[in-house]
């Protein structure tokens, strides 16, 4: 059975103001107008992702950070306050699959990873932050990179 | 990807492909590069199948067949490792920043 953690996440946080879903009455969607393996595709993971000295994640921290996709797995570290990671720590690919996506290039299935990857610390509290601060700065980067899809991977 | 479904049902994003395993672990369990694998292209394949806006397309694999204790347990009370003080943190920051810097 799936876990309903919208009940979990108001039990969990009961001591302070019940947190506001974003309830969307409908879902934008642009068709696909080439094969996925023609495509550019980018990846961005919410897990708390930084590579080499990048500075770690801190309360309410909409920044983000750029991972370049030639990354050794050892080089990358992970920081977040919702979810346990010690599992990431282990092994990145679990919340941030940089070596699939990577094989799925070299296989054909994608036409090409862009570079760099971006990972942010999802546990942020404002989803207007998220909105109008973070969102928009990672469409920009995807922009820039000509990107026509992205891989969204939540932790 | 998504672990939670009540609140993709509740955003909406465009595709969505769903896995029922705890947080944490969106694409895969650590140390299974198999398994990672088969999650990743299974969404690259619905991110090209799905043609109706919101479409969830759900993945069948199970974390442990043996054990679904982990629905009861995932994101509730006592649930979280506890965190190291604020100084053992900083600490811990200052080391991996080092250590990176004199590589």
């Amino acid at each position: 059975m799936p876990v309903a953690y919208i009940p979990r996440t108001r039990d969990l946080y009961s001591d302070f103001t019940p947190y506001r879903w974003v309830k969307n009455e409908s879902a934008p969607f642009t068709p696909l107008t080439k094969p996925v393996s023609e495509c550019r595709v980018a990846m961005i993971s919410s897990g708390g992702i930084m590579y080499r000295d990048q500075p770690r994640f801190h309360r309410e921290d909409a920044s983000y950070r750029r991972i370049p996709i030639d990354a050794r797995p050892d080089e990358l570290s992970v920081w977040h306050f919702g979810y346990p990671t010690g599992d990431a720590e282990r092994d990145a690919n679990c919340v941030f699959p940089l070596e699939r996506m990577r094989e799925l290039e070299a296989a054909g299935v994608i036409g090409t990873l862009v570079d760099p990857a971006f990972s942010f610390m999802g546990g942020i509290y404002s989803a207007r932050k998220v909105h109008e601060e973070l969102a928009p700065q990672i469409v920009d980067e995807l922009k820039r990179a000509h990107a026509d899809a992205f891989f969204l991977v939540p932790a | 990807m998504t672990s939670a479904l009540d609140i993709t049902r509740s955003v909406k994003p465009p595709r969505a492909v769903f896995v029922n395993f705890p947080l944490g672990h969106q694409t895969g369990p650590p140390g299974q590069p198999e398994l990672q694998r088969r999650i990743v292209s299974n969404a690259m394949r619905a991110f090209a199948a799905i043609s109706s806006p919101g479409t969830i397309v759900e993945l069948p694999y199970v974390w442990d067949p043996n054990d679904r204790s982990w629905e009861d347990t995932d994101y509730t009370k006592g649930w979280m490792p506890e965190r190291p003080s604020r100084e053992a943190a900083d600490k811990l920051e200052a080391e991996r920043q080092a250590k990176f810097r004199r590589d």
